[in-house]
């Protein structure tokens, strides 16, 4: 499966990641090696095959309703990079 | 170089239970056998005070009659994929530049409360992505062997970094994660013990998420009884993990009898690849000849869908990936690269903090989930992953435990095998499968190449049955008698 | 004759689906033991897991569980005893993962039935495509700083129902139904509190057109985050009409999203629309399928109240009420159940056509006079009750009743006190009405002539002045019935 820079730049748009326009034709070299090479699953008949749920047969537990969390601001806070009056902050966004 | 930093766990134990010295004593050794061997680069972040002062809390313990734990004072490196409260954790990431948690993970604090004694976050490809231990946002790290055969050597990887430190005697054992052999390949290159456990053994709270159906903590050590005394510590229910098993830890150093007799073991067909290294086919014929004197059957099985195994992975687990690594965006911790907008902010922040093989594996994950290519990739990944499994369903009707190569060759040189994404990734072609099954995995280091470097033997063995995998490896362990050492520098 | 847009060409019809959030109501989040109140101070009911920090990971809450299955029961709807988390992956500042865990084509519950109540009392039943659980995004504050937006991860990660509806309705007068009866239900049931103005519950519409006659479905324009019935009643006439202009200019309707402009009552096109969403949906690797059996469907069923639909029935089959009444009385629980103590008053209980009347018309004004609800009405149903036993065994009349209402709407006193204290008790003794008729009767010669004349109107008049004379308390029906024997002679 051959990429395009195009393609490629959608991608990477759609992952958040900026890929300068002189990397763009060589990643997409190497996105396709990949994907050409992930292509041999297709020889393979999986018709009537359940796609794997989970690895153990166990369902999902379920916990009690309670609040046993939160309530720690300063440790949520403690990482951001640009905190303010118990807030994250980012650049403005325009809707 | 004191004895000190030159023995096992069990071996340990014994000298402090013994009172031939402290735990103290033995942090000490190690802190400055950490610091004398930094050109091995195999810690991100050494913590010496930390050491320190764990150690002192465990001779205290000691010397007060407290209960003692399976670990106590015994000095591990702890892979920097472990979120550490109050220690820098970088997930060998500049995109964590920065970052300290207010948190401790399952596995790490279980390790803490058995007594064990962190010397420092050890060296990793960046987000556990990599087999070589090349793309840390920290530099790469050398495998302690390459001063033997005076060449620059790559660990393996992702746990590069801690397969490092125990073979240079860094450290007395390391955690790693294993998500397609990250654990069971660098121990193969580096010649000690790796096992990952059945997924669910371990817990997953507060390990930074690669891939979710995949990610295992386990015990990297020098031999099979470490392995097992370690993984007892490590291992437990998680209520705050929904994939934690829930079930008991049972004793795995109990189950080390040394006897493996009437044992079946399983040589599937499919691993005996074309082109393969003729060292690695001999070192696992002579395998099966150790397991066959100790008493074992010897049967071939057939695991049809082997040769898929890799490409299914390459695309399950970067299509996990991409939406794990989404929370990387520059907000609420970590790197974060200006912008004129939110979006701007993002590209910035995500194009700078990640490495090209982190950006690659998102993009093929992205694409692999993306409208009009779900189906045809990920749901198709998926269904042959149940194929894959099914195949070792059906071969563990027969055998007890599955022998195979570890790694299709010994510890390449630093620089090799780089042009290529794809290259790299046949590294894991003999690990993947049992990743892909969620079954545990152990590498015995079980001879040398040509060259003078390590070779390993992975057993395969049922879900949950870790006890009887290590005393398989045991067997094997034993017959190998691998005493080789990777040489002092100079 | 429903609901069209005249057209140039044709006249148009609307087709509507809502995607309706609701807000569960539980102590804990959906994935993490943070708390869910409103109203909280920012970050402070957030823990790492909701904050996405690295190796935190998602554990489901079971009344989260409880709550969409007796929504799904009270929606008679399809639950679907195994459901699988899906993660929904975009960026935005205000959900930390960079996805949203929800449920895409394994929800936990199926199709289900909401039955509309329409002003003119007629019923129709909008079909239910499904429910799903999902997280909540945080809240993004765009006026605290020029530069800046201020991000508070409080309601991120509280528990959302989606409901999402066919594509069944056809006007705006419809959507109000359906949002006030699905408001209804859930309050009933105690899964929402149903605040629209608290952002409780949102409401997304999805609204195209086609020619009145067609049985087409064109490209939809969805309408997002709308915060009251009275919004999407007013953004769906906007839609509409804005739609049939586009076709009639030739034009084709964009699928898009857009936001609602309460100020303008329009809806304008979101700016970062030029890239479509892809949310790459996979089964969330960190959860596993959401099973349980039969058996704790059947728990819950035997826990659910009577619902709005049923309880008006009831009202109609029981006590007689009209399909209007019974369906404005039941639409709030608390009202009916005002309603209801209000009937069981006293022996034998009130008249429940009464009683209905009363609160709809008396208390009902009290109520938005006071802007007040049901819970913090100024006059208890006891006493309602009360006031109307008085009217009913002839103690006062309902003129004087209302007359004690007022007083009552004041005070919060006991009716029977009032009357008692103002001695407002009606005369009934035939010798002291008849007094009054006769002097009425006499002083009134010309108002006589005109009666016997046949203006029988004026018989008002002599009923004005023996209720002058009496206060008001001689009993209304003896007074026209003395009245009319003596001046018929």
């Amino acid at each position: 499966m051959s990429l395009d820079k195009d393609t490629v730049k959608q991608i990477a748009y759609l992952a958040r990641i900026r890929v300068s326009d002189d990397k763009l034709a060589p990643l997409a070299g190497e996105l396709s090696s990949i994907l050409d090479w992930i292509e041999q699953l297709q020889e393979l008949d999986t018709d009537g095959v359940e796609p794997m749920a989970s690895v153990s047969d166990v369902t999902l537990p379920q916990r009690k309703d309670a609040v046993t969390d939160g309530n720690c601001q300063a440790a949520v806070l403690r990482n951001a990079p640009d905190p303010e009056d118990g807030f994250f902050t980012v650049p403005k966004v325009v809707e | 170089m004191t004895k000190l930093n030159d023995m096992d766990i069990a071996t340990a134990r014994d000298g402090l239970n013994k009172g031939d010295f402290s735990a103290a004593e033995l942090a000490e050794a190690y802190i400055q056998a950490m610091q004398a061997g930094r050109d091995l680069n195999a810690y991100i972040t050494e913590t010496p005070e930390v050491a320190l002062e764990r150690a002192r809390e465990s001779d205290e313990r000691r010397a007060k009659g407290d209960h003692l734990g399976a670990m106590e004072g015994i000095p591990i490196a702890m892979k920097d994929l472990f979120c550490t409260e109050g220690v820098l954790t970088t997930a060998g990431s500049h995109i964590l530049d920065g970052f300290t948690p207010a948190y401790e993970s399952t596995v790490s604090a279980n390790l803490r409360s058995a007594g064990a004694v962190m010397l420092g976050k050890a060296n990793l490809d960046e987000f556990a992505m990599g087999s070589a231990n090349i793309t840390s946002y920290y530099g790469p790290v050398k495998n302690p062997w390459g001063l033997k055969v005076g060449k620059d050597l790559v660990p393996g990887g992702s746990s590069g970094g801690s397969a490092a430190a125990v073979s240079g005697g860094l450290a007395m054992a390391a955690t790693g994660t294993d998500t397609g052999g990250s654990i069971r390949q660098p121990a193969s290159f580096c010649g000690i013990v790796g096992l990952k456990p059945t997924y669910g053994r371990c817990s997953r709270w507060g390990v930074v998420a690669f891939a979710s159906s995949l990610d295992q903590a386990g015990p990297m050590t020098q031999t099979v009884r470490d392995a097992a005394i370690m993984l007892g510590a490590m291992a437990g229910f998680d209520p705050k993990d929904s994939t934690s098993a829930p079930i008991e830890t049972p004793d795995f150093e109990a189950a080390i009898t040394g006897d493996v007799k009437g044992k079946t073991i399983g040589i599937p067909k499919e691993y005996r690849m074309d082109g393969m290294d003729p060292e690695i086919q001999a070192m696992w014929d002579q395998g099966i000849e150790w397991l066959k004197a100790a008493g074992c059957n010897v049967k071939d099985v057939s695991l049809p869908h082997t040769k898929y195994a890799l490409p299914t992975y390459y695309i399950v687990a970067p299509a996990e990936a991409s939406a794990n690594l989404a929370r990387y965006d520059g907000v609420r911790y970590g790197l974060r690269v200006p912008g004129d907008s939110l979006d701007d902010m993002y590209m910035n922040t995500r194009g700078e903090g990640f490495g090209d093989e982190v950006q690659r594996r998102i993009l093929i994950g992205t694409y692999a989930l993306s409208s009009g290519y779900y189906d045809a990739y990920y749901i198709k990944a998926q269904k042959v992953r149940t194929l894959i499994s099914n195949d070792f369903k059906t071969a563990f009707e027969d055998v007890d435990a599955i022998l195979t190569p570890t790694a299709p060759s010994a510890a390449f040189g630093i620089g090799e095998n780089q042009d290529d994404p794809v290259a790299m990734y046949l590294n894991d072609v003999f690990t993947v499968p049992t990743s892909l099954a969620g079954l545990p995995g152990i590498s015995v280091p079980t001879g040398l190449s040509s060259g003078g470097l390590p070779l390993g033997l992975q057993l395969i063995g049922r879900a949950f049955g870790e006890g009887e995998l290590l005393n398989i490896a045991s067997a094997l362990e034993t017959a190998a008698a691998f005493n080789h050492k990777p040489g002092q520098e100079g | 004759m429903g609901y069209v847009i005249k057209g140039e060409t044709c006249d148009w019809e609307v087709v509507i689906g809502l995607e309706v959030h609701c807000q569960v109501i539980s102590k804990a989040k959906l994935f993490s033991g943070a708390a869910t109140d409103f109203g909280a101070e920012a970050n402070t009911q957030v823990s790492l897991v909701d904050a996405a920090m690295p190796g935190m990971l998602p554990v489901i809450n079971e009344e989260c569980v409880r709550q969409a299955i007796k929504t799904g029961l009270g929606l008679k709807a399809q639950i679907n005893t195994k459901s699988v988390f899906a993660r929904k992956n975009y960026f935005y500042a205000d959900l930390p993962q960079g996805y949203q865990i929800s449920q895409a084509d394994q929800p936990i519950v199926g199709a289900g039935t909401i039955i509309l109540d329409m002003p003119d009392g007629s019923s129709r039943s909008v079909g239910i495509e499904r429910l799903h659980l999902e997280q909540d995004a945080g809240k993004s504050l765009h006026d605290q700083d020029p530069k800046r937006t201020f991000i508070d991860l409080n309601r991120t990660g509280v528990a959302l129902m989606e409901i999402v509806s066919d594509p069944d309705m056809r006007s705006p007068e419809e959507v109000g139904a359906y949002l006030r009866k699905l408001r209804s239900i859930v309050r009933y049931l105690g899964t929402c509190d149903g605040n629209m103005d608290q952002g409780s519950m949102r409401c997304d519409v999805n609204v195209s057109v086609r020619p009145v006659g067609s049985s087409e479905l064109r490209t939809r324009a969805e309408t997002k985050n709308v915060n009251s019935v009275r919004f999407a009643m007013q953004a769906i006439e906007y839609e509409a009409t804005r739609q049939v202009e586009i076709y009639d200019n030739g034009g084709e309707v964009v699928q898009e999203t857009r936001l609602f402009d309460a100020q303008t009552g329009t809806t304008r096109s979101m700016r970062s629309k030029e890239h479509a969403h892809d949310y790459r949906y996979f089964p969330d690797p960190d959860l596993l399928p959401l099973v349980f059996d039969q058996a704790l469907i059947d728990e819950i069923q035997a826990t659910l109240p009577e619902l709005p639909d049923e309880r008006k029935d009831r009202y109609i089959n029981e006590f007689g009420l009209s399909p209007y009444d019974a369906g404005v009385l039941v639409a709030d629980k608390d009202t009916a159940a005002y309603f209801e103590a209000v009937v069981a008053m006293g022996e034998g209980g009130r008249d429940p056509k009464m009683a209905a009347n009363w609160v709809i018309n008396n208390i009902f004004a009290v109520l938005s006079d006071k802007s007040v609800g049901i819970n913090d009405c100024p006059i208890s149903a006891e006493n309602l009750g009360k006031l109307l036993g008085l009217i009913a065994d002839d103690t006062i009349s309902t003129k004087i009743a209302k007359e004690v209402f007022e007083i009552m709407i004041e005070t919060g006193d006991d009716p029977e006190k009032i009357v008692e204290d103002k001695g407002l008790k009606q005369i009934t003794d035939t010798g002291a009405i008849e007094a009054a008729v006769d002097a009425a009767i006499a002083a009134g010669t010309a108002q006589v002539e005109q009666y016997r004349g046949g203006n029988e109107k004026i018989l008002g008049w002599f009923v004005g002045q023996v209720m002058k004379a009496t206060q008001g308390k001689a009993n209304p029906g003896q007074v026209n019935k003395l009245l009319k024997e003596k001046l018929d002679g």
